[in-house]
């Protein structure tokens, strides 16, 4: 009986396998057939090979420029001549010959630019197509050394972990607070986090669009958003199954997700200002960090609001917070900024800041719809109306704080 | 005790706290300034230029070779190409010069590795340097075998049904037609030919014009005339005294921006310059220049360390400019320059644009200057 059906099994399994191999092999076969008939002929008859290249990044060095390019055409393209500010000059490429599709080349180009001034390199094909960049304003970019490394990691703790600390240190005083005002809190929390939202968003769009097609940029980040924000989903379910049990903090476990999601939010600004700084385009330098500093600022009340006693109407009792949960906190929101400067400042990919962008979006919209339940629950738990005046401007301070402050870094 | 020590515990805590706040922070914060920012804010400091970087004259220009003979032609040989036809005298005793000229398409490579789909007559742009006497019949049997319909219009003297452009006589010759330019070379002169077909813009940035040269009669002239028309006309011993070269500037637009991405003389980016042209100290040296660059209103010779006579179109046996290094010729104004490198140490001497633009993008080159 047993044998008998293991057979069955098999045998059905086989021709499961059989049955699911079909497709593939009648698309191979149509494929085959396509490409020897080529029944495109009468339209491809002597057009141009498609070219797409993409420059990925230029660095500055003391002997000229080196430049990145991607091949995001259907063909492999090969740089017949290289310009710089309209004039033909000498270039190395490695690695020598074309492009191959989806591949990488880095041109060296010895040019002697000008400090503090704007340069244009065009590169043409074969066919005559040209693709150019511009270096917005020559300066040498940082060159890999403990020097540079801790620098920009400076810049990052400036931008990230200095600000969050900061407004942490709000905590003491949100908690002296009269209770009516913790909704307040909550929905300028909301606020910032909304006003982040559409900030990453707009800044992974504006990388996304500078990826060569291939990468499909736009849908790139909001489907790594939604996976960030399905996955977050799924740990909080388990999150909410094991709680009871183990008895972790709620308040905590959301300080941690707000600290999470602002820290990917962090982590793009630290990109965007390591990047700037090392293509020299922060011509502003210490006025935009000082800028983000304030920006960064409310983050900490965000964070810390969570753990606010009483901001969790299903908290059996409120647990002390430690200071070593809030240097936590702080590090979980703010240490990305570090990682951020040294990737803009040394590596630059427009294909990781997308990807760490879309995981931003995920986490900060999973945050703000967990932060609303919180704050939907203080409202019943309190009975006042989840709309109130009070937490509707305090959703307008949050928002109106970011956009104001935004002022010192948006150029 | 418990509780003190957890306090002052505390206290240490927050007093660390305070100094990586204050002090610390503070103190990082201008180790990071001077490192990040330190080259921004020092701009009273900016050197003049940044260092020395190796041997940038050598930096610059096109890498690699243009392969002439794939082209079909070669810049060098083009400058000494002169197309004098089949020759013939008619029954009244006048000089009949026939030429065919068939129109066709041809990707030709302008800078090493870049590919022009370019529209030439006669599979070379420029087209046949045409030269003739003031006088002589011209006879021009024109085949367009291009795909694109397209004429011959003659800057000179002609009837109005041999002016090829659209619509008057022959009009636009369609592909696989024909038809007979006939005229009588008029006046004397630097002229050229281009297509008159429309969109005129492209049918000239293409490529399709050449030189038409109209040497003087010396019978004609007089005196001292006639022996600097001797010189000037190809048939006559004293114009052996004279190199004569032809350069046509033009330009092409490669990703059709309406732009030129390549200057050139005679077609070749740099093609003078990675081989000058070299001239013997003791000859006098006589250019027949034109300008058909098109997108740009002006294009420009300037010879380096030297001066010479212009003739503006040619048209006249005495200098329009004389003494000049530098002239600028607007669409198809053309001219002769004379000078002589007599009396100078041999060696490179450059010529180019002075629109710097254009000698940096391929019209720029040398003469080598060489003894005897």
């Amino acid at each position: 009986m047993n044998s008998k059906k293991d057979t069955f099994g098999s045998r059905g399994s086989i021709s499961i396998w059989i049955s699911a191999l079909i497709p593939l092999l009648a698309i191979a076969l149509l494929i085959t057939l396509f490409l020897l008939g080529d029944p495109l002929a009468l339209f491809s008859n002597s057009l141009p090979p498609i070219e797409e290249l993409t420059f990925e990044r230029i660095r500055i060095t003391d002997d000229g420029f080196e430049a990145t390019l991607i091949n995001g055409g259907p063909d492999p393209v090969t740089i017949s001549q290289v310009l710089v500010d309209e004039a033909y000059w000498k270039f190395e490429i490695i690695p020598s010959g074309s492009i191959s599709r989806l591949g990488r080349a880095t041109l060296f180009i010895p040019y002697p630019w000008v400090e503090y001034e704007a340069h244009e390199i065009v590169v043409i094909t074969p066919s005559g197509a040209t693709f150019s960049e511009e270096v917005p304003l020559s300066t040498p970019s940082p060159s890999f050394g403990w020097r540079e490394f801790a620098a920009y990691g400076l810049i990052g703790v400036y931008v990230g972990v200095v600000p969050v600390v900061l407004g942490m240190l709000w905590y003491p005083a949100m908690k002296a607070i009269d209770r009516k005002w913790l909704g307040a809190i909550l929905a300028l929390t909301v606020g910032l986090l909304v006003f982040l939202l559409i900030d990453t968003l707009l800044e992974a769009f504006e990388i996304a669009a500078e990826l060569p097609g291939f990468f499909q940029g736009i849908p790139l980040t909001l489907f790594v958003a939604l996976l960030t924000w399905l996955g977050l989903l799924a740990l909080g379910e388990r999150q909410r199954a094991g709680k009871r049990s183990s008895g972790t903090n709620p308040g905590l476990y959301l300080a941690s997700m707000i600290a999470l999601g602002i820290g990917l939010h962090n982590l793009g600004e630290g990109l965007a200002i390591g990047a700037a700084f090392a293509s020299g385009e922060a011509s502003l330098g210490s006025f935009l960090v000082i800028g983000f500093m304030l920006h960064n600022l409310t983050e900490g009340i965000g964070i810390a609001a969570p753990l606010l006693p009483g901001s969790r109407p299903d908290a059996q009792k409120h647990r002390r917070v430690g200071l070593s949960t809030f240097a936590w906190l702080a590090l979980l929101a703010g240490a990305p900024a570090i990682i951020g400067a040294w990737f803009g400042g040394f590596a630059f990919s427009p294909i990781f800041a997308t990807i760490f962008l879309g995981i931003g979006l995920g986490a900060i919209w999973q945050v703000i719809v967990e932060v609303f339940n919180l704050l939907r629950d203080y409202a019943d738990h309190e009975d006042t109306p989840l709309f109130s005046v009070l937490n509707v401007i305090g959703f307008s301070v949050g928002i109106l704080i970011m956009y104001l402050t935004a002022f010192l870094v948006k150029f | 005790m418990d509780n003190r020590n957890t306090r002052r515990q505390r206290f240490s805590r927050r007093d660390f706290l305070r100094t990586l706040l204050t002090g610390g922070v503070a103190f990082t914060g201008i180790a990071a300034s001077e490192t990040v920012f330190g080259t921004k804010r020092n701009f009273n400091n900016r050197q003049p230029a940044p260092k020395e970087h190796g041997e940038s004259h050598s930096n610059f220009g096109t890498v690699g070779e243009v392969d002439y003979q794939a082209n079909g032609f070669d810049p060098h040989e083009m400058l000494y190409d002169w197309d004098y036809g089949e020759i013939s005298t008619l029954p009244t005793g006048q000089t009949l010069r026939e030429y065919q000229i068939v129109a066709v398409d041809k990707e030709i490579e302008i800078a090493p590795g870049v590919y022009f789909p370019g529209w030439m007559y006669n599979g070379r742009i420029p087209g046949p340097s045409l030269r003739c006497t003031e006088g002589d019949r011209i006879r021009i049997e024109f085949v367009n075998a291009s795909a694109h319909p397209h004429t011959i219009h003659f800057h000179g003297i002609h009837a109005a049904s041999m002016d090829g452009v659209p619509g008057v006589g022959a009009g636009e010759i369609g592909t696989g037609e024909s038809t007979v330019y006939e005229f009588d070379a008029a006046p004397f002169g630097c002229h050229l030919y281009h297509c008159h077909a429309t969109p005129l813009k492209r049918h000239i940035h293409k490529g399709l014009y050449g030189a038409f040269i109209v040497d003087p009669d010396p019978k004609k002239y007089q005196g001292q005339k006639r022996e600097v028309a001797k010189t000037r006309n190809h048939a006559y011993q004293e114009n052996e005294q004279y190199n004569e070269m032809l350069m046509v500037m033009n330009g092409f637009d490669t990703n059709f921006d309406g732009g030129n991405e390549v200057y050139a003389v005679n077609s070749i980016a740099f093609g003078y310059m990675k081989k000058p042209i070299q001239i013997r100290a003791n000859q006098k040296q006589r250019i027949y220049l034109i300008n058909i660059t098109e997108f740009d209103p002006i294009n420009s010779i300037h010879i380096h360390a030297n001066f010479f006579d212009y003739y503006d179109h040619g048209t006249t046996l005495e200098p329009t400019l004389k003494i000049v290094d530098t002239i600028m010729q607007c669409q198809a104004q053309r001219g002769i320059v004379e000078f002589s490198f007599e009396g100078f140490e041999p060696g490179k001497y450059m010529f180019h644009a002075h629109q710097s633009e254009f000698a940096e993008l391929g019209w720029m080159g040398f003469f080598e200057v060489v003894d005897g």
